[in-house]
């Protein structure tokens, strides 16, 4: 069973690796972007870092709940809004248990990740954040391993390489789009793989 | 018309200095004295380029008479921060609705309509129509 304090540590890793990452999210971002996408994401989750450590909420949905608001009001950017929505319908899908089973956890992403699918009005193959999510997602849902998501997340952040942007700023690269990372679903590989470690790591 | 209060209208950019010349642009073709109230929320809280949560909130509620709020927008996080506010529910007040049009021409229509004391729906169909205006 999952509880707050394990989500906690999940939100709190993340901010560690989105900090690590940072450079690299930025120079991926830099070839079909804006060039923001490492400080963006790191004033974000430096934010759900304090939030959480100030209000230190009960629940693993409030745990959600709370980074994806933190995002949204102060990334700045799209991914905010997006990773914003992801938590946050997270965390609503979880409810107000105290402790949630692996399975629950992938059932609940699997609904933040259709959120921020109609949020963004992209789906899978357009390069963006969901091509390392819903195959995460979907892995979790199979197989109830953490270790099994990250490695889809990973692999599905990869396979944006030969991709062709149709959603975002990169979009209006064209052609010029492929080739490259996509940013947005590296950092989703990122975020699914401090779940895993979190898991791993145990209590 | 709706009970003599105006509908408020936001405008949301990724530059404080596009959404202030956009308002400022609206205002003077709108014309003559009186203008339905309208806010710019552009850019960040430290003045870079993006968007700001707090910022579109606050200019939401300052335009907010009570006949509703337009919120239009320029592109990429102001679409998504706006849909994701409306979606959170208690953020922007009530009535308030993501406008779908052009941004500087949608701006210009709706403050033109919402200052004729036209309602929401009315005031959201004349800032869409700048879509059917063909340039060329």
């Amino acid at each position: 069973m999952l509880d707050a304090e394990f989500f906690r540590r999940w939100m709190s890793a993340t901010a560690d690796a989105v900090d690590r990452e940072a450079g690299r999210l930025t120079e991926l971002d830099s070839a079909i972007g804006d060039a923001d996408h490492g400080s963006n994401l790191q004033r974000g989750f430096a934010a759900v870092a304090a939030a959480l450590e100030k209000e230190r909420p009960a629940t693993p949905g409030a745990v959600l709940a709370l980074a994806g608001r933190q995002l949204i009001s102060t990334v700045g950017g799209a991914s905010g809004p997006l990773y914003g929505t992801l938590l946050r319908r997270t965390g609503k899908a979880l409810g107000d248990d105290s402790e949630v089973t692996p399975g629950k956890l992938a059932a609940a992403l699997g609904a933040g990740v259709d959120a921020v699918a109609q949020l963004g009005g992209a789906k899978a193959g357009d390069k963006t954040m969901l091509d390392a999510l819903i195959p995460a997602a979907g892995a979790l849902g199979e197989s109830l391993s953490f270790g099994a998501a990250r490695e889809a997340a990973d692999e599905g952040a990869l396979a944006t390489v030969p991709l062709q942007a149709r959603k975002g700023r990169a979009s209006y690269l064209g052609e010029r789009s492929i080739g490259h990372q996509d940013p947005g679903a590296t950092s989703s590989a990122l975020l699914i793989g401090t779940l895993a470690d979190t898991a791993e790591a145990g209590a | 018309m709706s009970g003599g209060k105006l509908v408020g209208i936001v405008l949301v950019s990724h530059s404080a200095s596009v959404a202030a010349s956009v308002a400022e642009l609206a205002k003077g073709l709108a014309g003559g004295k009186e203008t339905a109230p309208v806010a710019a929320a552009g850019g960040t809280p430290d003045g870079g380029l993006g968007t700001s949560s707090e910022l579109i909130a606050e200019a939401a509620r300052s335009v907010d008479a009570g006949a509703g709020v337009a919120v239009l927008v320029d592109l990429g996080s102001a679409v998504l921060t706006v849909k994701a506010l409306l979606a959170e529910g208690d953020e922007l007040p009530d009535g308030a609705r993501l406008v779908d049009a052009p941004f500087v021409e949608g701006a210009v229509a709706a403050l033109v309509t919402a200052s004729a004391g036209a309602d929401l729906d009315a005031v959201e169909a004349a800032a869409k129509e700048a879509y059917d205006y063909r340039k060329a």
